[in-house]
């Protein structure tokens, strides 16, 4: 096995970092204020080549690949996790359409979105809920050479910000009657609903779309009628959870730096407090959770790379990434003590990013369902 | 091999392709300097296990040529000497859109000065050929003398101007190049092929992007051995320099500095929580 990053990755970790340094603090207090994605900053990163991490070249992509976009989503929130949370779900976008979109899709939606002309989501989760698919209740019929959708989508990354959104709607009967469809925010019909007021990730605008007799051409059918539950999971499972788990890294790489920085300067009965075993052990868990997190979430993206199945490994990364990023964050805050909930301390920002990214992309009861199957598998069971 | 012949300006036969050579040196980061430690015996510092970063200085000197060639047209080429595993930092210098590099690096050259360093990169830089000009940092943030650009025009003959704020190439008559001093600055006008140390202030290095790594990797880093160069006279290396360090230390600490990070709010609000904790409020 090959633990070592080549060289390649290694510039791709640097170049980031240094974009993420310089660009994105001046934009955080007033993200945290508004709960609004900075849209400026897509432009540069869509020249930077992050927006199209994932996609071929021929689209104005780089196609770097999945672990590349590992490390760029967790250089990004080491800086502020909210940018990567809504990068990710704009890779999602671009996922399904590189995955599923026809040349003719692809040519027109995929440039745009890798520039940063546009931006992107993908759309499944519904009030009535986010974990069962098969339950969605948004319907599209096709009259003439139109599909006609009716339905609201709800906690939608990018809601308010997003020009291309995947839908997932309903064309049938049950989990085999669901079909992906592209949606311009300008279509007839189609509308940004509610924004949400998360506690964090308040950088990453959250909302609703709902669409009342919305117009879709039916050119604008992603892949075929019938594929939109494939679609849906194959997203979350290649993009959507090792995104998460990804943005996780982010927060924890923070909370790490967060917690060693304040030990160390903070003394106590004469001495800086990182000398006391209490905060020792919990420096050491938090980097322990940090390195898990990380072993987990590489290998699942140099295992989309490798095209090898990795549905158990994504579900791991991002339901242990994230549960890590939270329990990490209120360990920091232990060891800042009454500094830790104060709003001026960043620490209390992390714990709150945490907690918000163990529902996105997949609940952790979820993940430990296609956890629990594939331990079965493993005795045939 | 690389094959650097080909068409260059000289005053004598003037415009085909510019070459800008930039000589870069790889310095270490210093977001690890806090790791840095200091070797007594060689009086030298300790490099291993700190990574290695473009000087920030030769930067904006890359970051120059890069404009110039945008303008003019030409090639940029990069001379560093450096040990062999200073490559990745070459390479993000190719990243940054220069055309090829050349590593000058053999143990002969290990501790050399700044005389030794620039006899050594003018060696490399006379195998390369001609060229219209050479861009350096104003100075490095490891060893800080700011000698080497003059001493590097020096062997080669051609002449120097340090401190440069800004600079306009022209192609049949001078250029102009703007130097800082120090109430303001002076305009000199020169003629290539001439060496240039640039300030901060002349540009903001653009960022390496995903693309540019990918097109990095289609391009070549030649390392050069003292045999590859001609070095007749005994000046590289700790032995040749004529630069004996008497001592290196770490100097005492006699007060301490806190350094308050954050944006402006932030590193208000720590600032004042740190004084009420002190007392003073």
């Amino acid at each position: 096995m090959e633990f070592k990053f080549s060289d390649r990755e290694e510039l791709l970790r640097k170049t980031v970092r240094d974009y993420a340094e310089k660009e994105i603090p001046p934009y955080m207090e007033a993200m945290e204020e508004t709960g609004e994605f900075p849209v400026e900053l897509l432009k540069g990163m869509g020249q930077m080549g992050i927006l199209g991490v994932i996609t071929a070249p021929e689209y104005g992509g780089t196609g770097m690949g999945a672990l590349a976009r590992v490390i760029v989503l967790e250089e990004l929130g080491r800086v502020c996790p909210a940018i990567p949370m809504a990068i990710q779900v704009h890779h999602m976008c671009t996922y399904a359409l590189g995955t599923w979109g026809n040349e003719e899709q692809k040519k027109k939606y995929l440039p745009p979105l890798c520039k940063g002309e546009t931006m992107g989501v993908v759309a499944v989760t519904e009030p009535s809920g986010g974990s069962d698919v098969a339950g969605i209740q948004t319907t599209a019929k096709l009259e003439g050479d139109k599909y006609i959708l009716n339905g609201r989508k709800c906690f939608i990354t990018n809601s308010h910000h997003a020009d291309t959104w995947i839908v997932i709607a309903r064309t049938g009967e049950g989990g085999k009657g669901l079909s992906a469809f592209i949606v311009e925010k300008g279509f007839p019909g189609a509308k940004a609903g509610r924004k949400e007021n998360k506690v964090g990730l308040r950088g990453a605008n959250t909302g609703e779309l709902a669409f009342t007799n919305c117009e879709v051409p039916k050119a604008n059918l992603l892949g075929n009628e019938g594929d939109g539950m494939t679609t849906a999971i194959q997203d979350i499972v290649q993009c959507g959870r090792p995104g998460m788990a990804a943005v996780a890294l982010g927060v924890l790489n923070g909370v790490l730096e967060q917690a060693a920085k304040f030990a160390n300067e903070r003394t106590l009965y004469g001495k800086s407090i990182s000398k006391l075993q209490a905060i020792q052990w919990y420096i050491a868990d938090i980097y322990a959770d940090l390195e898990i997190s990380r072993l987990l979430t590489y290998r699942v993206g140099w295992m989309i790379d490798q095209k090898i199945n990795c549905a158990a490994e994504s579900a791991l990364a991002k339901q242990f990434a994230c549960e890590a990023a939270a329990r990490s964050a209120r360990k920091a805050i232990e060891i800042h003590g009454s500094y830790g909930i104060m709003k001026e301390y960043a620490v209390q920002r992390l714990l709150r990013d945490a907690l918000v990214t163990i529902p996105a992309g997949g609940t952790a009861e979820i993940a430990k369902l296609v956890m629990f199957r594939q331990a079965l598998s493993m005795f045939g069971l | 091999m690389l094959d650097f012949e080909g068409p260059c300006r000289t005053l004598e036969s003037p415009v085909k392709i510019m070459r800008i050579i930039v000589c870069l040196k790889p310095v270490p980061d210093p977001k690890h300097w806090n790791r840095l430690q200091l070797d007594p015996k060689t009086r030298t510092l300790v490099r291993k296990g700190i990574p290695s970063t473009i000087n920030p200085l030769d930067r904006h000197a890359l970051e120059a040529a890069l404009t110039l060639r945008e303008q003019e047209g030409g090639e940029v080429l990069i001379v560093s000497m450096a040990p062999e595993d200073s490559q990745p930092v070459l390479k993000e210098a190719l990243a940054m859109g220069a055309d090829r590099a050349v590593l000058l690096s053999d143990r002969m050259f290990a501790g050399s000065d700044t005389l030794g360093t620039a006899y050594v990169l003018s060696a490399g830089i006379e195998r390369l050929g001609e060229f219209d000009l050479i861009l350096c940092g104003d100075e490095t943030i490891d060893g800080g003398t700011a000698q080497v650009s003059a001493q590097l025009a020096e062997f080669l003959g051609v002449p120097n101007v340090m401190h440069v704020s800004g600079l306009e190439a022209f192609p049949e008559k001078p250029w102009l190049v703007r130097s800082q001093i120090e109430h303001g600055y002076m305009v000199v006008e020169i003629e290539p092929p001439m060496v240039l140390s640039v300030v901060k202030s002349i540009n903001t290095p653009r960022y390496v992007t995903l693309m540019n790594i990918l097109e990095a990797e289609q391009k070549q880093i030649e390392v050069w051995s003292a045999n590859d160069v001609t070095l007749s006279e005994p000046w590289a290396g700790l032995t040749g320099s004529p630069t004996q360090m008497a001592d290196l230390f770490v100097p005492e600490r006699k007060g301490m500095a806190e350094m308050i990070t954050g944006d402006a709010k932030e590193q208000a609000a720590k600032l004042a929580d740190r004084l009420h904790r002190l007392g003073f409020c």
